[in-house]
């Protein structure tokens, strides 16, 4: 925590209001009936690869709970300790793909969606059901289906959104030995 | 402007509380609430809560919306609880005292009731707290609280700066959205799902190169006025401890070590009338 950089900082403050917003006003309907599909995720899994797991979590962790403040249904820590995870998890893609020096190609895809989907899993299907059930007591499987539907969903839009989103990102990027000596 | 964090201001004395002491007592008070399942104690919180809530001279229909929003959450909540397992309760509590039968399965009974009970209990204890605290903390307070109750200062600036430009990304957002729907980018139940998605990140890669941009610059204003070289920081809206506030933490820890007394009488969590 001592040799946070400023900048990680206001990453850490910049990334929990996109959280923010985007969970509380941003949902695209699906055709489902009251089933909506959140984009916070991709974004929040953007960021963390460009800051680093630390700042991944946090942003997780302060954007969700400022959202569940807000939003009236009190604090789930449980479901804000799987956005936490997610962020933190997104984090140490970062440190395989550089996404900063714009080096995002289809292994670069791979990785991410094998690593999203895993921590989508883990955070909604193991982290917060778990927690729910240690803390609300709630039935076995009312708690798992809910993780299932929140994992699918949020799964299918980091995919989608997600990969699309570092591909547009990294393009945006000079690449590293993208100059060549004219002779 | 969004209402967000509706702060309402008034004269109360738990307007006067300083937020620490409020942050303190509130996440004391989830805590107590989240561990029992002792009915009888979350009655008592959620009379206790309410009365507070008649001291603060907030009024109901100022945070109608808010209320509205989780009466239906509890009530989906409760109702998919019962879809899922009808016969919860009668596992926790180890006996079956039979009500009313429909059918099989969802035959209502007293265990299931009470197990149903304490859940909604759980968060009319809860919710009329958390709505306390969020309209009647200023928001720029809120950074300055978790500082003083031990949250490194460095991530309560981030908590602060999150809360700052909240308002600005719903601006930007909006105005994003305005300009490439304008060049139609369609994200209604008009375009099938994946080319709503596909809108969906034409909006979203401005915003994120826009929330670099603005990362870049404020962490360049902060570093030049030399932001985390010393150990402590001050806040504007901090404010010294009265002794109310002192009180005010000594209840949250004393609601905390009631919740864990009754573990023990109880000999575990629940509270069970029906041995």
């Amino acid at each position: 925590m001592k040799n946070f950089s400023v900048k990680t900082i206001v990453a850490i403050g910049i990334g929990a209001a996109l959280f923010f917003v985007l969970s509380t006003y941003v949902a695209i309907p699906t055709p489902i009936p009251n089933l909506k599909v959140s984009v916070h995720y991709p974004v929040i899994a953007v960021m963390a690869m460009l800051f680093g797991p630390v700042a991944g979590c946090l942003m997780g962790l302060i954007g969700h709970f400022l959202s569940d403040l807000a939003s009236g249904w009190g604090v789930w820590w449980s479901w804000v300790a799987g956005s936490a995870f997610f962020g933190l998890a997104m984090g140490f893609v970062g440190f395989k793909i550089d996404l900063a020096k714009g080096d995002f190609g289809v292994k670069g895809a791979v990785i991410f969606n094998v690593v999203q989907v895993i921590a989508h899993l883990i955070a909604w299907g193991l982290i917060a059901p778990a927690l729910d059930i240690l803390i609300y007591s709630e039935p076995v499987e009312k708690i798992f289906l809910q993780g299932a539907v929140g994992s699918v969903g949020n799964i299918v839009s980091t995919a989608i959104v997600g990969t699309i989103l570092c591909f547009a990102y990294a393009a945006t990027r000079a690449k590293k030995g993208s100059l060549k000596m004219e002779k | 402007m969004i209402q967000l964090f509706n702060y309402i201001d008034r004269v109360s004395p738990i307007h006067r509380l300083t937020g620490a002491s409020k942050l303190a007592c509130m996440l004391c008070w989830v805590l107590a609430a989240m561990v029992t399942f002792d009915t009888r104690y979350l009655i008592a919180l959620t009379v206790f809560a309410l009365a507070l809530f008649r001291v603060s001279r907030i009024k109901v229909s100022e945070v109608k919306v808010i209320l509205i929003f989780s009466l239906v959450f509890l009530f989906m909540n409760n109702l998919l609880i019962y879809l899922f397992s009808p016969e919860h309760g009668v596992s926790l509590y180890g006996s079956r005292t039979v009500l009313l039968t429909f059918t099989n399965r969802y035959s209502i009974t007293a265990q299931q009731l009470l197990y149903h009970a304490n859940v909604v209990l759980k968060y009319t204890a809860t919710i009329p707290v958390v709505i306390l605290f969020v309209s009647t903390t200023q928001p720029s307070e809120f950074a300055a609280s978790l500082n003083k109750i031990g949250v490194s200062y460095k991530i309560s600036y981030s908590v602060s700066l999150a809360l700052r430009y909240i308002p600005d990304v719903v601006d930007e957002y909006h105005s994003i959205s305005l300009a490439q729907q304008a060049r139609g980018v369609e994200l209604s139940g008009k375009e099938n799902l994946i080319k709503r998605l596909k809108g969906a990140t034409a909006i979203l890669m401005p915003l994120i190169l826009s929330s670099m941009d603005r990362i870049e610059v404020v962490s360049n204003a902060m570093e030049l006025r030399c932001f985390g070289k010393n150990p402590k920081r001050t806040w504007y809206r901090e404010r010294k401890f009265t002794p109310l506030d002192y009180g005010t933490i000594v209840l949250g820890f004393a609601l905390i070590a009631i919740s864990l007394g009754l573990q023990a009488v109880n000999g575990g969590r629940y509270w069970n009338p029906f041995l």
